[in-house]
């Protein structure tokens, strides 16, 4: 089951730029958060801080608490750690091009030092299926390399690898931006389905995305968190000008 | 899509989540980390070293002789291992003549075929042309001294010496009996060897510079030949400068080509017909054989000379061709 | 009568394309005096050195001066231990300090080592020879293919590294965030992410370093010193290809130079190899390993 995801008082900084403001979340288990704002907005660097990625870019720096379920992420627990139970999904889909389809799903548990052959290829075919790519690439597992496929079913293997390690939280930054109108489709409704049993954070600027698949919607705008509620309150009745201006299009 | 995968779906995502302890047991990873960033920083280390370890072994190496000789060594002229004296100075001579030789003959063919090979070549030709020279580059040293010695030499003897000698000898430079080996064999069989670096570092930095420069000459109504001269020449002049001193670099190092037909006496002469020896071939033929300690650290310490004028000579083309490929914003923009 | 003004345009711009002309043909006139020797050198290889290419010459070592017939296979041999030896310093020294230029070392001591690979790369080969004769042949007392191999392996290292670190700064960075937003660690993640992804590329590099030395003869002469007879010890003298090469070239027998020919064209055939087999590698392997 998912676990939830508190944030207090976070602050991120790139050198001496700071681009986080004192956010503070709770981001529900089992629901799809969406984070939306204008470009530039800190979407995807909020989003990197709650799974430390945005740590591996020198002389990024983050203060503040982040807690998921009961472990605290910055304190205690080694990066890895944490990111093999918080997944990441990319904006530009990003699959090893030096391997197969099969070695792509499994490369999380692989690298990781997991070998059973036997629970592997079970792990492979579920998470493949999960990600709704399965038939379309049963026949050709160790043939084909994760770069062949078409820019969708790119992005769902992607997918279908960060599931493998069967993570707690699925992070995902504009996973559909790249992709086509059918393909986002696709996505969307696989995200509705992995709701039941992963806490999902997906940043969008789509807006009718957000929606569509998220009970909660944050804004932000400016490295601050200016409004976070129910997605129905956030686009029909926000409490906050600025984001009424946004969501009406005034900007953005 | 969708249809009776919903249905099935669920009860695939329920299984996966069973387990709620993670499938991976692995560490934090730290201690892999650092060692794995030291070893990588090792190998790094070692590069500094490799070149710490060579002045230091060149420097050691040379102590015996530059005691014995000091600063003069460069400026004598006897070689004399019976007697124990040593004076490098036929080397250098031989070094820089053979080098200057090899530079007069070579630049103006590297350039041209730079220039032909980036400006005018025509597009299904430039791949292999540009192939053919870096093949010339591939070609080991002792090759070139072999052709040079059954090939060149011959017909340094038989044609083209007595033909200078003929015509040109008032120069001074074309004197005496053609045997064909010697400096100017040396001279032209280097001027092939460093025709290919000089070559494809001008077409880099005449690549760099911007298609904007090229285009803005032409915008003027120049012929093709006024825009490379005054678009693409002038822009990467200094690049080109440097592609030359890199040959030059290159020249000054050669070592077996050189020492095949170059005759190996230490004498110094005028005409390009006579023998002549270089810093480079002089370690080559002798050192093995060196007898006496002062003997191999003369040797040594010609090569600790060799060793910082071709740094120096290397740095100075670097800093040059930098200029033009990295960096340098284009200049004069619409 | 033309106008003055019409005239003069024309006139200058006969003499204006006049130049572009001889410029143009003053060009194709290098590459073609350029060309000249490059097919000259070929051509004398095949035509002198075919002629002795047998199976004698490449299984029989040489027969004392003045008789006929022997071969080179001792150097062919001596040759192969000594790039062997080579490899095994230049290739992981070369490879771990591209890795360290390209993931750990942007910044100023990263470029201080990039500086000195380039520094080391000028170096004159004979010079490395003298530094590999004073650390390991006086160190052991005698000429051996270690020394050799050490000397050679020294001159590999400056262009693995080069060629190591821009193949591994192509791999895109997102490849890499997908290894780490796994859980991967940075260590296995260079190892098993980015140095395979860039592996042809890398690949391509010590191919290239690998023919460079292949043919040096320059640093082998005190350090392997050659060999008439078989040798696999790394601590004995060892003969090599291009060694024999030059001993039989410049000596005054016919029967050596007609071997020395052939020698030089095994030689040539091999480095040719290697260039082309990494042009090849380079025009598709690469380029699919980043897509």
């Amino acid at each position: 089951m998912g676990v939830g995801i508190n944030v207090e008082h976070l602050d991120a900084w790139f050198g001496k730029t700071q681009s986080l403001h004192d956010i503070s979340m709770m981001i529900q288990a089992n629901h799809a958060t969406a984070i939306i704002g204008p470009s530039g907005c800190g979407k995807s660097t909020f989003v990197r801080c709650l799974n430390r990625m945005h740590e591996t870019i020198p002389e990024a720096r983050v203060s503040g608490r982040v807690r998921m379920g009961d472990l605290d992420v910055y304190n205690g627990t080694a990066a890895v750690q944490i990111r093999r139970r918080i997944g990441m999904v990319f904006q530009k889909p990003n699959p090893f091009p030096t391997m197969s389809i099969y070695d792509n799903v499994a490369a999380g548990l692989k690298l990781n030092g997991f070998h059973d052959r036997r629970r592997l290829d079970e792990i492979v075919e579920r998470s493949l299926k999960v990600s709704a790519l399965w038939d379309e690439v049963k026949d050709n597992l160790r043939k084909k390399s994760g770069a062949s496929l078409s820019g969708g079913q790119q992005q769902r293997l992607c997918i279908a690898r960060a599931l493998a390690v069967e993570p707690q939280v699925l992070l995902m930054d504009e996973p559909c931006s790249a992709l086509d109108p059918i393909s986002t489709g696709k996505i969307e409704e696989l995200i509705f389905q992995l709701k039941e049993n992963f806490t999902i954070v997906i940043v969008t600027h789509n807006m009718q995305q957000a929606s569509r698949v998220a009970e909660f919607t944050g804004f932000f705008l400016m490295g601050r968190l200016v409004e976070f509620d129910k997605t129905e309150k956030i686009f029909t009745t926000p409490s906050d000008k600025r984001t009424e201006d946004y969501i009406t299009g005034r900007f953005g | 899509m969708s249809g009776p995968q919903p249905v099935a779906q669920s009860e695939v995502i329920a299984g996966a989540r069973s387990q709620s302890e993670p499938l991976i047991k692995a560490g934090s990873g730290y201690l892999s980390d650092s060692l794995f960033e030291i070893a990588m920083l090792a190998c790094g280390v070692c590069v500094l070293g490799l070149v710490a370890l060579i002045i230091y072994e060149l420097a050691r190496g040379s102590t015996l002789s530059w005691h014995a000789f000091g600063w003069k060594f460069f400026f004598r002229s006897d070689w004399d291992p019976v007697n124990e004296q040593f004076g490098a100075w036929a080397f250098v001579y031989g070094t820089l003549v053979s080098s200057l030789v090899a530079l007069v003959l070579a630049v103006p063919l590297a350039l041209g075929v730079a220039i032909f090979i980036t400006e005018m070549c025509p597009a299904w030709l430039k791949g292999p042309l540009a192939f053919t020279t870096e093949l010339l580059a591939a070609i080991p040293s002792v090759i070139y001294g072999l052709w040079a010695i059954f090939v060149l030499v011959p017909i340094l003897r038989q044609y083209l010496e007595p033909f200078l000698g003929k015509y040109f000898g008032w120069t001074g430079l074309f004197e005496g009996t053609p045997y064909g080996i010697g400096m100017l064999a040396a001279g032209i069989i280097l001027a092939i060897m460093v025709i290919p670096i000089i070559s494809s570092i001008t077409r880099e930095v005449m690549t760099a510079v911007s298609q904007q420069q090229r285009e803005a000459v032409l915008a003027l109504g120049a012929t093709r030949w006024e825009m490379i001269r005054t678009g693409v020449l002038r822009n990467a002049r200094a690049g080109i400068l440097g592609a030359i001193i890199l040959g030059l670099g290159r020249a000054l190092g050669e070592t077996m080509a050189v020492t095949m037909v170059i005759g190996n006496r230490p004498e110094i002469a005028r005409s390009l017909f006579a023998p002549g020896y270089t810093m480079a071939s002089v370690i080559a033929n002798e050192f093995s054989e060196a007898t006496g300690n002062t003997y191999l650290s003369a040797l040594i310490e010609i090569g600790l000379a060799l060793f910082l004028v071709t740094i120096i000579v290397n740095i100075l083309a670097q800093v040059l061709v930098w200029s033009v490929t990295r960096g340098m914003p284009a200049r004069g923009h619409a | 009568m033309p106008s003055p003004n019409n005239s003069d345009l024309t006139r200058v711009g006969l003499w204006r394309r006049g130049k572009d002309v001889l410029a143009t043909i003053g060009a194709a006139g290098a590459v073609v005096l350029v060309l000249v020797p490059l097919i000259a050198i070929f051509g004398y290889l095949v035509y002198k050195g075919i002629g002795s290419l047998n199976w004698a010459f490449l299984t029989e070592t040489p027969k004392p001066v003045g008789e006929p017939g022997g071969g080179m296979a001792n150097a062919i041999a001596g040759s192969c231990l000594i790039l062997l030896i080579a490899s095994c310093l230049g290739v992981p020294i070369g490879i771990g300090a591209g890795i360290y230029l390209a993931e750990y070392g942007r910044n100023r001591f990263g470029d201080l080592i990039r500086f000195t690979a380039d520094v080391l790369n000028g170096v004159p080969s004979i010079v490395i020879g003298i530094v590999a004769y004073g650390i390991v042949v006086l160190a052991q007392g005698h000429f051996s293919a270690l020394a050799g191999g050490v000397a050679l392996g020294i001159m590999m290292i400056p262009t693995i590294t080069r060629a190591t670190e821009e193949m591994l700064l192509l791999v895109p960075q997102t490849i890499r965030e997908a290894a780490y937003g796994l859980g991967v660690a940075r260590w296995r993640t260079t190892l098993s992410i980015t140095l395979r992804t860039a592996s042809s590329g890398v690949i391509t590099g010590v191919m290239l370093a690998f023919a460079r030395v292949a043919g040096e003869t320059a640093p082998l002469l005190f350090t392997a010193f050659g060999n008439q007879y078989w040798n696999w010890k790394i601590n004995q003298p060892t003969a090599a290809l291009s060694l024999q090469v030059f001993t039989y070239a410049i000596s005054p027998f016919d029967e050596w130079h007609r071997q020395a020919w052939a020698g030089a064209l095994i030689l040539i055939i091999l480095i040719v190899v290697a260039v082309s087999a990494v042009r090849v590698a380079a025009s598709h392997g690469m380029l699919k390993g980043t897509s």
